[in-house]
């Protein structure tokens, strides 16, 4: 399988079609996708301690966005926000996704259309059997998509395919979710249900912590061939080194709930180098 | 005549001693004169004993006089029943090959049943059947376990003892097909039933025994039931009681198991309905290298009462006991848990575990739980685990952010949770019967 190899994709949904949009430009209208995600100067909050404080941030099908950032600077907690978790509280803002206002969705609405996030810390699920929950996963997906249940030859293919994908033992579908998995086998787990479930936008919530070196390049290595055209990618990570395996298109800086700068690949680097106080010092005059 | 316990200014006890002494000598015979020495024991130790009142300690949580004081029919006399092969259909296992005996208001009803062919030797019939036909059996191991000297309960049911369910497994033989007790309950009237049980697995014996219970009627009623099992030496004995008689039905379940040496008995109680259930489950491993499994699910809804009160006594060294306990509580249910271990200063070596977890799933649920662990030998190994919370949001979480809806994923995490218990069920189509209940207990349709 090449590096850029599309899974095979269920049959499309009906939003692609939502996805188009007429924009005004001068005298002419002419045709151009949307943005997969838009969020606008999102604020939310905690139990009243706000942790986002005017996020902006666009990202377009086929992309790989990171956003890096000090420990406590909102960016996990912009994950949180964007698959639904219903401690934080939006306050200011919107964010939408293929046109439509997100934070109208359930969390398991915006899983059903297309949006996916990768835990920082897995959950695990004593008693839930890895089989019966992807089964229960994609079959939902299906039925959200109009389509039949999966057969059962063909999940069973389906699931030692991508578990090939993360170098996950095959073994591990007869537990139950999670229990019992080493750090590593959880975070692995997690970008396997990401190959299983074929978002249109995947998040990844510092799904590099705790990871060795040979860990990370066979997580990378999964996300890599998970790329794809009509798929973005939030990468949400406090070390660049994920990012020498995982090469972004765009490097965003988080400081204090906030997006301060913006830039390319090289950008990782540069932070890594002079550090966070660097963007601090540059950001607070700004 | 039907006896009708009269409420007025009677306490419950003068009641059933007033019953008692009207019908002695009549109803409650039998040719056996032992049955008949012991039933007066018993009926003088209820008198002395009395129910236990809410300020004992062992019935702190359940009030069990509440429900004592309605005004029961005793059916003392055998009486014709409407009850048809069409009513028992629906309570029988799919796909399960027993040995079945139906007991209709707590006696044997012989056409309703199908039990069929039996190992030779094996005994499958009701109570009073077999205190007839082998007094020899019913004689040696008829309240020999159950304390009727201690328990008002079970010296209620030891001097009102007319029919229930007796099983006997001769030496080294195997019952390949379990046992299934199909209990039904009608009644016009509120109806009050002492059934009893006696199952005997001989030396290397092995037999797996069924328990249901139903109400098909809409009457109030209450079970004072016993059940007594032995298990003789390096015998295996599977007990499963699933309760689940309906709404109005209130169930005392005095369980007492002997065991010899080497045997091996796993009890699992499931409960799923009843207004007040109180199970009070007594093994005691009497030899070495006995092995004990005690299993429990109680799913609580509306506003059930169910009550576990557990005892593993630990008069032998050299022994395993294993037991595991879980609460689903909805609702305004309450349930309670006490688990006693007790291990005697003689005993050692002994590897004792208990676990007991509950899910509360609304603010109104109750549970009350209570380890209780009596350790007098010093070389043991003995560990209890009592856990008690509500359903965990972040997993719920996790499962909706993988498209599964809230109710899906609360379904399968409850699921998830009885899944523990459901496992140690052996017989598969019960496993997948009980399976299906509480799958469709919890299921987003539900």
């Amino acid at each position: 399988m090449g590096a850029r190899a599309m899974p095979q994709r269920p049959r499309a949904s009906p939003l692609p079609f939502l996805m188009q949009r007429f924009q005004q430009t001068s005298h002419e209208y002419f045709y151009t996708p949307m943005a997969l995600l838009e969020v606008n100067n999102l604020h939310a909050s905690v139990e009243d301690t706000d942790i986002l404080n005017g996020v902006d941030l666009t990202i377009d099908g086929g992309q790989v966005h990171a956003i890096m950032g000090p420990n406590g600077s909102g960016k996990s907690t912009l994950a949180s926000v964007l698959a639904g978790r219903e401690e934080y509280e939006v306050s200011e803002g919107t964010v939408h996704y293929q046109g439509e206002d997100l934070l109208e969705l359930e969390p398991d609405e915006r899983a059903l259309e297309g949006i996916f996030l990768a835990f920082q810390y897995p959950v695990e699920l004593p008693g839930v059997s890895m089989m019966n929950f992807l089964k229960q996963a994609i079959n939902s997906k299906r039925e959200h998509l109009g389509e039949e249940e999966i057969k059962a030859a063909d999940f069973m293919k389906l699931m030692r395919e991508r578990a090939e994908l993360v170098n996950l033992d095959p073994k591990l579908m007869r537990r139950s979710v999670n229990e019992g998995f080493s750090g590593g086998e959880k975070k692995r787990n997690e970008i396997f249900q990401l190959a299983m479930l074929e978002p249109k936008l995947a998040i990844l919530d510092e799904t590099d912590s705790g990871l060795d070196i040979d860990a990370l390049r066979v997580v990378a290595d999964g996300v890599n061939k998970l790329r794809a055209e009509d798929r973005g990618f939030l990468i949400i990570t406090h070390y660049q080194r994920l990012l020498d395996y995982i090469v972004p298109d765009v490097v965003h800086v988080m400081v204090d709930g906030k997006i301060v700068k913006t830039g390319g690949k090289d950008l990782a680097i540069e932070l890594e180098e002079k550090g966070y106080d660097w963007i601090r010092g540059e950001a607070v005059p700004a | 005549m039907p006896q009708t316990l009269e409420k007025i200014e009677t306490t419950p006890e003068e009641r059933f001693l007033t019953a008692f002494h009207a019908a002695d000598g009549t109803t409650l015979n039998g040719s056996n004169s032992r049955l008949h020495t012991l039933r007066k024991e018993a009926i003088e130790r209820f008198e002395a004993l009395g129910f236990p009142q809410r300020k004992a300690e062992a019935y702190k949580y359940t009030n069990i006089q509440q429900v004592l004081k309605r005004n029961y029919t005793l059916q003392l006399a055998p009486r014709e029943t409407s009850v048809t092969a069409d009513d028992i259909a629906p309570f029988l296992v799919p796909d399960l090959d027993a040995h079945v005996l139906v007991l209709v208001n707590g006696r044997f009803n012989e056409a309703l049943s199908s039990i069929g062919e039996l190992p030779d030797g094996a005994i499958v019939t009701g109570f009073a059947d077999a205190a007839r036909t082998h007094p020899d059996l019913v004689d040696a191991h008829f309240g020999q376990y159950a304390d009727h000297e201690n328990d008002a309960f079970i010296a209620l049911n030891t001097a009102f003892t007319q029919d229930g369910a007796f099983v006997y497994v001769p030496k080294s033989t195997v019952l390949d097909k379990p046992v299934h007790i199909v209990s039904v309950v009608s009644a016009e009237d509120d109806l009050m039933l002492q059934p009893r049980y006696l199952f005997i697995a001989e030396e290397n014996a092995q037999a797996t025994i069924i328990q249901t219970g139903r109400a098909i009627t809409d009457t109030h009623t209450f079970t004072n039931a016993v059940v007594e099992s032995y298990a003789g030496r390096n015998a295996h004995l599977d007990h499963y009681e699933i309760q689940d008689e309906g709404p109005k039905s209130a169930i005392h379940l005095s369980t007492q198991g002997y065991q010899h040496e080497q045997s091996v008995v796993r009890t699992n109680a499931f409960t799923f309905s009843g207004e007040i259930v109180r199970n009070n489950l007594c093994m005691l491993p009497d030899g070495a290298h006995c092995e004990s499994h005690l299993y429990g699910l109680v799913l609580g809804r509306g506003d059930m009462h169910v009550d576990n009160h557990t005892v593993v006594d630990h008069a032998a060294p050299d022994c395993y006991s294993s037991e595991l306990y879980k609460h689903l509580v909805d609702d305004d249910a309450t349930a309670v848990f006490n688990g006693r271990v007790l291990v005697r200063q003689d005993s050692q070596r002994i590897n004792a575990y208990q676990s007991n977890d509950s899910l509360l799933l609304s603010e109104d649920a109750d549970i009350y739980s209570k380890p209780e662990l009596e350790i007098y030998a010093d070389d043991v190994e003995c560990s209890h685990g009592a856990t008690t919370g509500t359903l965990d949001k972040e997993a719920i979480f996790y499962l909706q952010s993988r498209g599964l809806s809230y109710a899906e994923a609360r379904a399968l995490l409850l699921v998830a949770f009885a899944r523990d218990v459901l496992d140690h069920v052996k017989v598969e189509p019960l496993e997948a019967l009980l399976d299906t209940y509480v799958t469709a207990r919890f299921g987003p349709q539900a």
